[in-house]
């Protein structure tokens, strides 16, 4: 069955723009405002969805090919000393898009919150920080090149400890791509629940009309006209809802946007929605109004089928 | 007009009609009803009229027996052929089950809508119709405002705008005077005339005399007499 057939078959039943077959006001009784909330929920999760997709996909651009090399030495000048050489070890290997030894200064901002700072002054005893080296590469940090370049660190750097950032965040990943799937399977259940209440709205509107169908087919109406009026009908309760559970669901997600937005949390930052992500939730109300029609006209046809 | 080869319109054979597993209430009925005929129903009530006019105009389908409806087999037919066959039978139903929140000129007009017919071309001939039956004032005033008169004759426009092949009609003239049911029949004979089939049920013996070409089919307890075997088929003789 064409998409066409099935908004569109069967000719106009009504003229003069002032009739309906079907006596039902716009925006009246409580579908639109059910199809309204069911948009709304739809777009926030879908919107909520993209979002984590969006955050996972940059971050692991950012991470896939990170490798942090650390030298766990408790004496200073020979940490020192296997950092240089690591460094110089890693720096000629195929495939590194870049190396950083990550300087003494930045080590000692990365702990200052937890342990202030002159703690040598203090105690007379520096913490033993390990030296980092942050090491980029041109593609996927694979278990082979980790072996590649531990074959090349561990003779100059014996104390070397060497990980895939990527490693460490896999849980995190993990998380959001679940909570990702979850929000994508309720938009599915949504889109059901819609259904479903479609269905339902239909089937009460057939029984209600029981006469009145009968009359159209004993006049010669087909069942794609009388199936036409009541999706023609749900089709404008689902568009008028569906306008307004978009801009309802627009305020939550700006809302939250702005909140998440305060928070300065990278993975958060990098989960803003792109261009395209409102373009996917501005055609919720349409795929709504399009599922309402369908879901209507195979409802109406389906129970017409069982009359004379 | 597509009959069969020998010019029936409409054909029953053997039908009987149940409604759920009580008594017949229709019992082998073999009739044939011709074009251009003008055919009288009558009986007394409970006869079966009303159940013979709905297998006439296929609202119900018979329990058993063989019913062809212009030259197709009517029981076996596919049910998406339905309303091809409806829009050649125009009905005026005893309650007149007009829709009661359209108007007068939009319930006349269904049948051309359901149609197809272009809004142009179906207002002309639904206000002609409505002048004829005498309710050009009363064009936009819905079912429930009308008198059972005016409802009557609502109903009979809307039977017979679309020209139909066939008219049934179940007690057409029972809510109107006699000066508007003498019209009515008029109306009935001028589209026997043009070539109509019609079929009308009624009490009114008095009817019958005003159409003094009709053929008389009556029902009693839900079986059917000819006694001038004008209904069998072949015909004993054609008047």
């Amino acid at each position: 069955m064409s998409l066409r057939t099935l908004l569109g078959g069967g000719r106009r039943l009504m003229g003069r723009g002032e009739a309906e077959l079907i006596p039902q006001g716009r925006m009246s009784g409580p579908m639109p405002w059910v199809i309204a909330i069911m948009v709304a929920m739809t777009a926030i999760a879908l919107a909520a969805g993209l979002a984590l997709g969006n955050a996972v996909t940059a971050a692991r651009a950012e991470i896939e090919g990170g490798v942090t090399v650390q030298i766990v030495e408790p004496r200073a000048d020979v940490r020192a000393g296997q950092a240089k050489r690591a460094v110089a070890a890693i720096k000629d290997l195929p495939g590194i898009a870049g190396l950083r030894l990550v300087p003494q200064t930045e080590l000692d901002a990365l702990i200052e919150p937890w342990l202030g700072t002159g703690i040598d002054d203090a105690t007379g005893n520096a913490i033993p920080v390990p030296a980092l080296i942050d090491v980029r590469l041109d593609r996927q940090a694979t278990p082979a090149r980790l072996a590649a370049i531990a074959k090349a660190v561990m003779p100059v750097a014996p104390s070397a400890k060497i990980d895939a950032q990527s490693n460490w965040l896999k849980p995190v990943f993990d998380a959001m791509v679940s909570l990702q799937l979850l929000a994508m399977v309720l938009v599915g259940l949504l889109a059901l629940a819609l259904a479903a209440a479609v269905l339902l709205a239909a089937r009460s509107a057939l029984g209600a009309n029981r006469d009145t169908i009968e009359i159209v087919h004993l006049l010669g109406g087909t069942d794609a006209q009388v199936a036409r009026v009541f999706q023609r009908s749900i089709g404008y309760d689902a568009a008028g809802g569906g306008a307004v559970g978009l801009v309802l669901a627009m305020v939550v997600i700006f809302a939250l946007g702005r909140r998440f937005a305060g928070l300065g949390a990278g993975l958060v930052d990098n989960g803003a929605l792109i261009w395209s992500d409102w373009l996917l939730l501005a055609l919720v109300p349409l795929l709504a109004t399009l599922l309402a029609m369908v879901t209507a006209r195979l409802t109406v046809m389906h129970a017409l089928r069982k009359m004379l | 007009m597509s009959m069969t080869a020998d010019g029936e319109i409409i054909q029953f054979d053997n039908v009987g009609l149940r409604y759920g597993t009580d008594r017949e209430v229709l019992s082998d009925l073999s009739f044939t009803l011709f074009p251009g005929r003008f055919y009288f129903l009558t009986g007394a009530s409970g006869a079966g009229k009303t159940s013979l006019l709905r297998l006439l105009y296929l609202a119900q389908r018979p329990s058993r027996g063989m019913i062809r409806m212009f030259g197709t087999d009517a029981i076996t037919m596919p049910r998406s052929r339905l309303p091809g066959l409806r829009r050649r039978i125009g009905v005026v139903f005893q309650d007149f089950r007009l829709i009661p929140h359209l108007s007068a000129f939009d319930n006349v007009a269904l049948p051309l809508r359901v149609a197809g017919h272009q809004e142009k071309d179906l207002v002309g001939p639904v206000r002609d119709i409505l002048d004829w039956v005498g309710l050009s004032d009363r064009i936009d005033a819905r079912p429930p405002t009308l008198s059972g008169g005016e409802q009557q004759r609502v109903a009979i426009a809307r039977a017979v705008i679309a020209r139909p092949a066939m008219l049934v009609a179940d007690e057409p003239t029972g809510n109107v005077d006699p000066e508007m049911a003498l019209k009515l029949m008029r109306l009935f004979e001028m589209l026997n005339r043009q070539g109509t089939t019609v079929v009308v049920a009624t009490h009114d013996l008095d009817l019958l005399r005003k159409v003094p070409e009709s053929l008389i089919m009556r029902l009693d307890r839900g079986r059917l007499s000819d006694p001038t075997g004008a209904l069998r088929y072949p015909p004993r003789k054609m008047q």
